[in-house]
């Protein structure tokens, strides 16, 4: 468990400096203020167990601002943790901030929902599937970038596998065909990029952005002329079953959210810990990062960087396609003009928040898959509070994480940078 | 190289492997992806394939026409109507394509800047939108006679729109954060930022709320008056873009500080070197770019008689990225290139009467870009010769222009 380590005294030159203690101090104060000494009245009550499962744990309940009072004295303790550390030059590590994450979200729940009930197995399973694709693309992110190359068309990846998914899984009657067609399809937009990086030397980013207006073009021009004509037959693909596994669906709480899903959730499940393993594990992923940080260096040692580059790029589109599937046929059922609305660039971010690591990353998507299901339930459960500030907070937390408040993310260091041979 | 024939064919030579002749070939060929998928779309063509062998005129004949009509139709709606009851009607769909080409033009120049400097903007939107928060407030919440009304608001959408520029900028300068997340990131935030004020009377929100998110129209005395009176709805948001042209243009080209920005563009060590302050040019340029965007922003808000919503920034932001790569971020490119996409936004309604999904000028738009994004592949295409590294071009120009001692 090397990489749960704080990469402490990696430079002893380098100062940590105060800024993660001083952010944690003033969120919990915050928190402490607004949501204890000043919060809500009423008891909120956190639903653990749905009324059909097989164990039933009793609701939790504490009142509203009580349970405010108590996470920001933990918060501030967090922070005090944190200000320790970085008096003895140590950064803080990201399961401080983790646990530090997760109570403050369970403060913000018990806040808005003063007087109510808090689902907890509903909101934590509708976040992890609004999250799969979103972690899919980060996925796709993390390959490309680890190996150099920017992947800014990962929105249009999750187009073209959204519409692919929907519509040969409704002309042919087989998810499976349909999934591999989203895959392929996107690893092949995945190819034009990586050519035009590898071969053409063209601008990644401008590349990505084009590719982006291509696909949003093509799929509404198809949308418009063809699936809303025939939808019938064309756009009509229904969901996926949804898996119970048993045994494990029945432990509470974590079975409902974790063990009883969509494949394509269980795909996602999967994907992240194996490329985690890949890419830090393997040969292969030694690679792959060495073509990213230092692709002359692994030339000289005898890696094919064009090659390498290119399959990781590509490979990267299919995660990205059939993140794209989780959006048709793994939640909505139907294929919807421009569906993907920016969980592509959410991807991007969500690969810097989680620093160029599969599992952060795929935790930060969790963050993301989060506040859109909070919004959506903030609104029915308390419809006076400005549920667009709940929203922006992932964006505001990537910002901050990227302009280095909370530890510098350091992208791979031959990012973007083409590699002609010398 | 001095015998003149020589010389001229160097000079062809730079034309064709040069901007000019790869911009129009790769509209040519963006144009002629659309038909592709009009004709791949079309039940008659599709349905003559089936017997293509025994009849092919069939499938060909229906392929011209739905080609002929897409197209047809565009010109029809952005360019000019010969169907219309008299000549005023008839010059209607000219004067949209102005109208909606006036945005894209500013918003096109100021992505085109931060391009000139190596930098990617793709935070259009959100500066759009902070823009238009300021504009709007200034149109809706303040009182001032005509005339300094429009002024006002106007420098207002400029202003809202170069500090959230100057703040990217900032961020960039003193973090070294990639311009490219945080301006996505801030058209988030942004976007859900306008949302929340158009929620709330107190702020944006117009008085006769419905429940959606939607400010009051601006006041009569800040909206752009129009510009050939009521017949026509275009307004002096097009005199504006076009001076936004000549000031983008006289910026970059002539004057200290484009001169300092393009050196950054080209190599910021070198500018470094000589002397210039990086950081503080990212800041600057950042909050130029922006503020061009914010001639856009005026545009959006001042230039229609309903309020703004969340939605009105249409996608300028994006689209002024396609803009400013097919203008090559030079000014005459940048306005020929907002003109051909508004004519676009105005052949859309034409397109879509006569059954043709105006959604095929999207991917035209992306396939035109696609090709300009990487020059090796036209190049490929059509043979043209490798970019020239010799200045023939520039002494045969010079020299006609009576300027002497080409170089």
């Amino acid at each position: 468990m090397s990489w749960l380590k704080p990469v402490a005294g990696v430079n002893s030159e380098e100062r940590v400096g105060f800024k993660s203690p001083i952010v944690m101090a003033v969120v919990g104060l915050i928190v402490l203020y607004f949501f204890g000494i000043a919060g809500r009245s009423g008891q909120t009550s956190f639903e653990l167990t749905r009324k059909d499962d097989a164990i039933q744990l009793p609701a939790f309940e504490i009142a509203s601002a009580q349970l405010g009072v108590i996470a920001g004295v933990l918060l501030l303790l967090l922070a005090v943790g944190s200000l320790l550390l970085s008096l003895r030059n140590q950064k803080t590590p990201i399961w401080l901030a983790s646990v530090y994450g997760l109570i403050g979200v369970t403060a913000l729940l018990g806040w808005l929902a003063a007087d109510n009930t808090v689902p907890v197995v509903f909101i934590a399973g509708t976040a992890l599937v609004l999250a799969v694709p979103i972690m899919l693309g980060a996925m796709a992110g993390v390959m490309s970038e680890r190996s150099g190359i920017t992947n800014i068309a990962i929105e249009g990846q999750l187009l073209t596998g959204a519409f692919m998914a929907a519509v040969v899984s409704s002309i042919t009657d087989n998810f499976a065909l349909g999934i591999f067609a989203a895959m392929f399809t996107a690893s092949l937009m995945s190819m034009v990029l990586a050519v035009f990086a590898i071969k053409f030397l063209a601008q990644q980013i401008i590349v990505g952005v084009v590719l982006n207006v291509l696909v949003i073009g093509i799929t509404n021009f198809l949308y418009q002329q063809w699936l809303t004509e025939d939808g019938e037959n064309v756009n009509f693909p229904g969901t996926l079953d949804i898996v119970k596994i048993p045994f494990l669906s029945d432990i509470p709480v974590i079975g409902p959210v974790l063990f009883e899903n969509r494949i394509t959730v269980f795909a996602a499940l999967l994907i992240v810990p194996a490329l985690w393993f890949v890419l830090f594990k393997t040969k292969l992923g030694l690679r792959a990062r060495a073509v990213g940080e230092h692709p002359l260096a692994a030339d000289t040692v005898g890696i094919n960087v064009s090659r390498t580059r290119f399959w990781w790029v590509t490979i990267g589109g299919a995660i990205a396609g059939l993140g794209g599937a989780a959006l048709t046929i793994g939640n909505a059922g139907a294929f919807g003009r421009e569906m993907s609305g920016g969980f592509g660039f959410i991807a991007l971010a969500v690969v810097i928040l989680g620093r160029w690591h599969p599992i952060w990353a795929a935790m930060a998507a969790l963050l993301f898959g989060f506040s859109i299901i909070l919004r959506v339930w903030a609104n029915q459960v308390s419809p006076g509070i400005p549920s667009d500030f709940i929203t922006m907070v992932p964006y505001i937390v990537t910002i901050i994480a990227v302009v280095g408040f909370v530890g510098q993310s350091r992208p791979p260091k031959s990012l973007a940078i083409p590699y002609v041979k010398g | 190289m001095s015998n003149p024939e020589a010389r001229f064919n160097q000079a062809i030579k730079e034309i064709l492997s040069g901007g000019l002749t790869r911009t129009v070939l790769s509209v040519i060929l963006g144009f002629l992806v659309g038909a592709m998928f009009m004709i791949g779309s079309n039940k008659e063509f599709l349905e003559g394939l089936t017997y293509f062998f025994s009849r092919p005129q069939d499938s060909l004949g229906a392929a011209w026409s739905v080609v002929s009509d897409g197209y047809g139709a565009l010109f029809k709606g952005s360019i000019y109507n010969a169907e219309a009851e008299d000549i005023v009607k008839a010059f209607r769909p000219l004067t949209e394509t102005l109208r909606l080409g006036a945005p894209l033009i500013a918003a096109g120049l100021g992505i085109g800047l931060a391009f000139r400097v190596g930098l990617f903007n793709i935070g259009g939107t959100g500066q759009l939108i902070f823009g238009m928060i300021f504009a709007t407030w200034v149109a809706t919440r303040i009182e001032l006679p005509i005339v300094l009304h429009t002024v006002v608001a106007l420098m207002a959408g400029i202003l809202g729109a170069a500090l959230m520029g100057a703040l990217v900028g900032f961020l960039k300068a003193r973090t070294g954060a990639h311009e490219v997340i945080l301006t996505i990131m801030l058209n988030y935030i942004a976007l859900y930022f306008f949302t929340f004020l158009m929620r709330d009377p107190m702020l944006l929100q117009e008085e006769r709320a419905t429940g959606n998110p939607k400010a009051d129209p601006a006041a009569v005395t800040a909206q752009f008056p129009k510009l050939f009176g009521d017949e026509y709805s275009l307004h002096w948001g097009l005199v504006i873009a076009l001076a936004a042209v000549i000031v983008y243009w006289w910026l970059m080209e002539r004057s200290t500080i484009g001169y300092r920005l393009r050196m950054v563009g080209f190599n910021p060590d070198a500018a470094k070197t000589a002397g210039i302050n990086v950081n503080r040019t990212y800041i600057l340029a950042m909050g130029l770019s922006a503020a061009f965007v914010g001639v856009a922003a005026s545009n959006q808000a001042l230039g229609t008689a309903i309020g703004v919503t969340p939605s009105s920034h249409a996608g300028i932001g994006f689209d002024a990225i396609t803009v400013a790569l097919l203008g090559g971020s030079s000014a005459p490119g940048i306005l020929l290139a907002g003109l051909l996409f508004g004519a676009f936004k105005a052949g859309a309604p034409a397109m879509q009467v006569i059954g043709v999904s105006p959604e095929v000028l999207g991917i035209v738009q992306g396939a035109i870009v696609l090709f300009i994004a990487a020059p090796p592949l036209i190049r490929a295409i059509f043979g043209l010769p490798k970019p020239q590294t010799t200045n023939a071009l520039i002494a045969f120009r010079d020299r006609l222009f009576g300027k002497g001692g080409a170089k």
